[in-house]
């Protein structure tokens, strides 16, 4: 079957299996970014956003994303270069496998923050990112440069 | 020291973050053959009949192959150096299968879902046999693992296979029996006998196991992997699949983790004989589960502990009865054993007697493998527990029993050179130690004092305090051989080139440091490339903590000889001898200021048009010896008396690491591994049915801490200076992670009197052992 989604801003057409996932295709459209490390939607490396909000791209099927907007950690990483920074100063990037996964669900963290739907404090953040595991960094090199991003004291 | 004590942002951090395709299922050509495995779903069976017919003959399926299609060959997956002390007990596919998820066939198809169909058309018809389950009951059992007779070790390793072990070791300084003996009737002498289980652990690096392989143009082979050990992986599949070292290239892309577990081959040799036989790139990619069922796990043991001490607290004698389950394969058998003995007896240096007896044996689990630590912490948890049971029978402090046995700057420990990685080790004086330092500041940092045995209660909660010392060492003396190469380019800019292999650890940032640093130069201008059997130097790969010691220093010694050759050739170009200039890293200039000429200007002329030539300089090392970094770890942890349930509210770790090269980098590795450490200490858990199945299977099953479980940290590199490594540097890989499990034991202890001995430390556990 084929589907059309609007994927980091321009329209596209793809040509799907109905028992596809989106992660799958995502890779396979060259949005390699988009990482699979668990494939039972319990680590966050292939968080995508869906029409503005964080979704488990393995764990959705391909066939109902037909005319909806998804984007990737390639769609938003020139939008997040202060971020990119953040991270890289403190070192908290090891391997980098989880990496894009995390920056698309800080920067839907973001407007949440901004929209007043999500607390700017330590725990709130903590909590918002909890499914994106880390195995490298123990993930206060991470925190670190998330607070210092988003301005949480 | 300008570029190394410096946190650098590492050196592909923005490729990274913003997710570039740079690990190997990102590149792997688009036409790849897509290459599946069947497994085992027995623990122990022989194959009697297996038929592929059907499988090949589905459209799209291009190869399948059975035991029967690959050469029967003895190896070991272990990617360690030649000759290997792990037995050569595997074939890249075998008549028997040994664990539920051993490899029974291999799939290469057009695409993934008709390599899936294929896989259930082949028929496997088996001989189900008694699988050994319990590794208490390995040795002797009359379920041989491995009946076969065409296996061997390279040399002797204590392999007696019929019995069902992999491995043995065994060693004695002093008369042991003799002291213990005197003790156990001196009144002014106490001996303390303990039995401790530690579990197996996964790995989990979020990255599974992948590689491809392709023909080049000139016939070679070429593997793509998300391996630490390119070098190895080119050598053993050299051997196995008899096509000669110089028709094989391997490569390592970014890596997405390993912690030892990506040293041994899983797939290489797979894809490699798949693109060999069909000419066409081929690719295999492991599912979570495969990384689970299939790869690695840590050696699960079970360690009897003895110390004898004087009542005034000073340690006599050390033993060590260890056994251990390697499951289905003997990889790391042997020295992960030697390296729980090696990497925790010396931090007690001023025993009379010691004493090391240990079997590995073989069980039909999942293979253990390489998992940082690698001994080292099952033995920590139980020498570090039974130090603080100890310290209580003698109504001593443990900080201050610790305090009186350690081994301090200057000394050495017979164990050095007894005891090596498989065989024997190196003598060694420790010439930086800040051990005693460690565990002072630690105390101050947690305020042992003020809360050891203080048991303060809130409510049903209870907290108490617990520490533990380790060490570990850097790379192994005498075997780990790594090299570099430095090449000028007409910028003034350098390519190094090295064999060593970033998991993504920051390795080749640090590397670029260590030369920018002996250059004179900016790391900026250092570009690395690394890992590429064809265009980098030898390394024996990134494992036992040997990066920053031992590339490090190889990387030093090419810098070192990089500046002298630019000396040499900017005084040529001033008319000049190389005495009378200096070089600041940008400017070759005579001393007495007369004249001069930049590094770039020398660079352009030596390569366009006067006296040219290429300026290159190259450098290898074998460490001496293997300086330990060392740790002393304090918790503070809340035991609630209704549940069980431990929390870790404080975790103060104050290390040795000598010169942290990249601070950052260095503290990214102290708290990922403290965290690994928590993890396994905790709740991280192998598990299986009855059967021999994996229960563990995935991330639901099997959990590793989040952030909400990252108790508040206090990570402190202490000022030391290691003289043979880089820059004062020794290793951070590995020492991390060998202290949160006794410490976190011995907090519990302290909080509420329950001594767990097994770990993981489960409410469960901690519950019923506050009742009895
Ligand atoms: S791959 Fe989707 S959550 Fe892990
Ligand atoms: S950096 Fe490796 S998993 Fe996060």
């Amino acid at each position: 079957m084929k589907i059309k989604v609007k994927i980091n801003g321009k329209w596209e057409e793809w040509e799907i299996d109905p028992s596809d996932y989106l992660l799958d295709v995502l890779r396979r459209e060259g949005y390699l970014s988009v990482k699979k490390a668990c494939d039972t939607g319990t680590c966050g490396a292939c968080t995508v956003l869906v029409d503005g909000f964080p979704a488990l791209s393995c764990s959705i099927l391909a066939a109902t994303m037909d005319g909806h907007e998804i984007t990737t950690a390639e769609g938003i990483a020139d939008e997040m270069d202060d971020y990119m920074k953040a991270l890289a100063s403190e070192g908290a990037d090891q391997c980098g496998f989880c990496s894009p996964g995390l920056m698309v669900m800080v920067y839907a963290l973001r407007k949440e923050i901004e929209n007043g739907k999500v607390k700017k404090d330590e725990e709130a953040v903590k909590r918002y990112l909890i499914g994106n595991l880390c195995r490298c960094s123990g993930y206060l090199g991470q925190q670190r440069a998330i607070f210092k991003f988003l301005g949480v004291k | 020291m300008r570029e190394v004590k410096k946190s650098v942002p590492k050196k592909d951090a923005y490729g990274l973050i913003r997710g570039k395709p740079v690990y190997t299922d990102d590149i792997a050509p688009r036409d790849s053959l897509v290459v599946k495995i069947l497994r085992s779903p027995h623990a122990f069976a022989r194959i009697k009949n297996i038929d592929a017919s059907e499988a090949l003959a589905m459209d799209g399926v291009e190869l399948v192959l059975t035991y029967k299609d690959v050469p029967r060959k003895p190896i070991t997956r272990a990617g360690q150096g030649y000759p290997e002390p792990s037995p050569y007990d595997k074939f890249i596919l075998d008549e028997y299968v040994r664990y539920v998820g051993d490899e029974v066939a291999a799939v290469a198809a057009r695409d993934e879902r008709t390599a899936e169909e294929a896989l259930k058309k082949i028929k496997v018809e088996y001989e189900v046999l008694e699988p050994v389950l319990d590794f208490e009951k390995a040795e002797g059992n009359p379920s041989v693992i491995h009946p076969e007779d065409d296996i061997f070790p390279q040399f002797d390793i204590g392999f007696d296979p019929k019995r069902n072990i992999a491995a043995s070791y065994e060693m004695e300084i002093g008369d042991v029996d003799k002291i213990l003996e005197e003790c156990e009737k001196d009144p002014d002498c106490v001996v303390l006998k303990e039995r401790f289980y530690t579990q197996a652990q996964a790995h989990v690096m979020l990255e599974p196991h992948a590689s491809f392989a392709y023909i080049d143009m000139h016939g070679r082979l070429v593997i793509v992997s998300s391996t630490q050990t390119p070098f190895h992986v080119r050598r053993q599949v050299s051997m196995v699949l008899g096509i000669p070292i110089k028709n094989i290239r391997v490569i390592k892309p970014r890596i997405g983790g390993g912690f030892g577990g990506k040293q041994a081959l899983h797939g290489e040799m797979i894809v490699a004989l798949i693109a060999w036989k069909t000419k066409k790139p081929a690719k295999l990619v492991y599912t979570r589960r495969e990384v689970f069922e299939a790869t690695y796990t840590r050696h699960p043991s079970r360690f009897d502990v003895t110390l004898a001490a004087t009542k005034d607290g000073k340690l006599k004698a050390i033993v060590y009865d260890v056994l251990w389950d390697t499951g289905a394969y003997g990889e790391h058998a042997l020295t992960t054993l030697m390296v729980a003995g090696s990497k925790t007896l010396p931090m007690y240096n001023k025993v009379d007697g010691v004493r090391f007896r240990g079997k590995v044996v073989y069980t039909n689990h999942v293979p253990a493998g390489a998992y940082r630590g690698y001994g080292a912490i099952q033995a920590n948890f139980a020498l570090e527990s039974a130090m603080d049971m100890l310290a209580e029978k003698l109504g001593i402090d443990p900080v201050d029993l610790r305090l009186k046995n350690i081994i301090r700057e200057g000394e050495t420990s017979p164990i050095f050179k007894i005891m090596g990685e498989g065989r024997e080790g190196v003598e060694m004086i420790i010439k930086s130690c800040k051990l005693e330092q460690a565990i002072k500041r630690g105390a101050e940092v947690i305020d042992w004092k003020n809360k050891f045995r203080k048991r303060e209660k809130n409510g049903s909660k209870v907290r108490g305090v617990g520490m533990a010392i380790a060490m570990q060492g850097s790379g192994i003396a005498n075997i780990d051989m790594a090299s570099a190469i430095l090449k000028l380019n007409d910028d003034g800019s350098f390519n190094l080139l090295i064999g060593a292999t970033d998991l993504g650890t920051g390795s080749d940032t640090i590397l670029a440091q260590i030369a920018a640093e002996a250059l004179g130069v900016s790391t900026d201008d250092i570009i690395v490339y690394s890992s590429d059997t064809d265009l980098t130097p030898f390394d024996t790969g990134a494992y036992a903590s040997s990066t920053t010691y031992v590339s490090g220093n190889a990387v030093r010694v090419a810098a070192e000889k990089m500046r002298k050759l630019i000396i040499e050739e900017g005084a040529k170009k001033l008319g000049m001898s190389p005495e009378e200039v200096e070089f600041d890293g940008k400017v070759i200039r005579a001393k007495d200021g007369s004249k001069e000429v930049t590094l770039k200007e020398l660079a352009t002329v030596r390569y366009y048009t006067e006296d040219q030539k290429q300026l290159v300089a190259d450098g290898s090392f074998v460490g001496p010896e293997s300086p330990p970094p060392y740790a002393a770890t304090f918790v503070e942890v809340e035991v609630d008396t209704q549940t069980g349930k431990v929390d870790v509210l404080r975790y103060v770790s104050i290390l040795d690491i000598g010169t942290p090269i990249n601070p950052n980098l260095a503290r990214i590795q102290a708290e990922g591994g403290a965290v690994q450490g928590i993890g396994m200490a905790l709740y991280e858990d192998v598990k299986y049915s009855n059967s021999g199945k994996l229960l563990t299977n995935n991330l639901m099953y099997y959990k590793i801490p989040s952030r909400l479980d990252v108790p508040d940290m206090h990570i402190e590199f202490l000022e030391s200076y290691e003289p043979t490594g880089p820059f004062g540097a020794k290793s951070v890989a590995e020492i991390g992670i060998d202290t949160p499990p006794a410490a976190i034991a011995n907090a519990v202890y302290d909080a509420v009197g329950a001594r767990i001995k097994t770990l993981p430390i489960t409410p469960e556990k901690v519950f019923f052992a506050m009742k009895k």
